[in-house]
């Protein structure tokens, strides 16, 4: 199989008056990470949903293995996994069941590699409550592990290590270090450092 | 720190993904399914909403009219159809709002299934928890209105096929409202018009029962236009709700 690739070019996205991206181009190589950083209302997050087809931007094309995305998007968005502001967990599902309903829409995943995703991401031992009772930074974790269990070539982060304490901070920059190191990309839009220490890192700052 | 020391497909390379199985449409669908009755069933107030309402407004006519079988025969079947169709509409409001503000939506556009799949199975997910159980009230609501017990089968039916085609049709008018506030209204003024035929054809099948004549026609009708939806309103639904994700 060929090594995946994402490059974009010449974004422009309006939303009603405002002029949000302008322009915005980059390429991506497998076991590459972006960084996309910008103060508030820059457009980071709507540059993440324009690249998971969540938007239509006016100008520019999303280019995915060197083939257009809007020729086969549904293929495209098959092949990445998008983590929101919000974790899409459901409140009155345990941790465990959204997994389960989640990620078998896309795969199928044993019982006992939902587990293994559980517990590398230290969400084993909340794992059969509510998600309502859950901390916002457990429901994060709950999220992180759906994120390992979707096994796709590209991830689209959007402020991935909010809500997360400085130990599951850590953890988001182990788990990104290893999407790279299998081969993946991610696209990050963060406020702070990313914590990965790798030379693959790139940054691509959005003006206001 | 896998749990095990054999290699987990977590630890394949990425490009190896294909090796993991995938899940067909159809068993997205049918997990589609199981989590909202899953979840339906965890939050039984909102199930019995539209029942009660349906229940306390088919009620009131003999309070509002006449206690007299021969004048509540007459109303009844408008009163029937108005009813289902005006509790149809309040259970609509929660068709996809929920999964909206929670990103589900937003997996189930991102997870490669085909949209139009899942949100069939969202809908019917919905008929059966209220449409269902509406056409199982509608008979008891008829008796009250006098209608004869040989027509209940045939008001059953009717509302059976009228309900699959309201709940079908009221999915287009979710989708297109999903990022309104406070959609209700503009929800209303979508689905009613497209809603019409379905009362027309519904409560004529009714009268017809009520009179003991041939019920088979407007029956037809109703299944034709129950057809009809099943085929359109899932395209229609999934473009409205990717219009109102962006």
């Amino acid at each position: 199989m060929s090594t995946a690739s994402l490059e974009v070019e010449n974004l422009h996205l309006w939303r009603g008056e405002r002029h949000v991206l302008r322009g915005v181009g980059f390429a991506l190589a497998g076991g590459q990470c972006l960084k996309v950083t910008g103060v508030n209302g820059a457009g980071k997050t709507s540059l993440l949903r324009t690249l998971a087809g969540l938007m239509y931007p006016e100008e520019g094309q999303v280019r995915w293995c060197g083939t257009d995305v809007r020729r086969d998007l549904r293929g495209f968005q098959g092949a990445l996994a998008y983590l929101g502001h919000e974790p899409p967990l459901k409140a009155d599902l345990t941790a465990r069941e959204n997994l389960h309903y989640w990620i078998r829409n896309r795969r199928r995943v044993s019982a006992a590699l939902l587990a293994q995703a559980l517990l590398r991401v230290g969400a084993e031992p909340f794992a059969d409550r509510l998600v309502r009772t859950l901390s916002a930074g457990q429901r994060r974790r709950v999220a992180l592990a759906g994120l390992t269990l979707c096994i796709v070539p590209l991830w689209l982060l959007d402020e991935p290590a909010t809500n997360l304490d400085a130990e599951g901070q850590r953890l988001i920059g182990s788990l990104i270090a290893e999407q790279l190191a299998r081969g993946g990309l991610a696209v990050a839009a963060v406020h702070h450092e990313l914590p990965v220490a790798l030379g693959a890192v790139r940054q691509l700052e959005l003006a206001a | 720190m896998s749990a095990g020391n054999a290699p987990s497909v977590l630890e394949l390379p990425v490009t190896a993904a294909s090796a993991v199985a995938a899940v067909s449409a159809w068993a997205a669908a049918r997990l589609a399914l199981q989590r909202d009755l899953t979840l339906a069933f965890r939050k039984p107030a909102q199930l019995l909403q539209p029942l009660a309402f349906f229940a306390l407004v088919t009620m009131l006519f003999p309070l509002a009219i006449s206690p007299e079988l021969s004048q509540l025969r007459l109303v009844a079947p408008g009163a029937i159809w108005a009813a289902a169709l005006l509790a149809s509409l309040l259970a609509l409001e929660f068709l996809f709002r929920d999964d909206a503000q929670d990103g589900t939506l937003e997996q189930y556009v991102l997870s490669g299934q085909s949209l139009t799949a899942l949100l069939f199975a969202k809908t019917i997910a919905h008929w059966l928890l209220t449409g269902l159980p509406l056409a199982c009230m509608a008979p008891i609501a008829a008796l009250s209105l006098g209608a004869p017990v040989g027509s209940l089968g045939a008001i059953m039916v009717a509302v059976v096929l009228g309900s699959v085609t309201l709940s079908l049709v009221g999915s287009i008018g979710a989708g297109l409202t999903l990022n309104i506030k406070r959609s209700s209204a503009l929800l209303s003024l979508l689905t009613l018009p497209l809603s019409l035929p379905v009362l027309i054809f519904g409560a004529r099948a009714t009268q017809v029962a009520i009179a003991g004549g041939p019920v088979l026609a407007p029956l037809e009708l109703l299944a034709a236009l129950a057809v009809l939806g099943v085929t359109l309103a899932p395209l229609a639904a999934a473009a409205a709700v990717r219009i109102s994700l962006e």
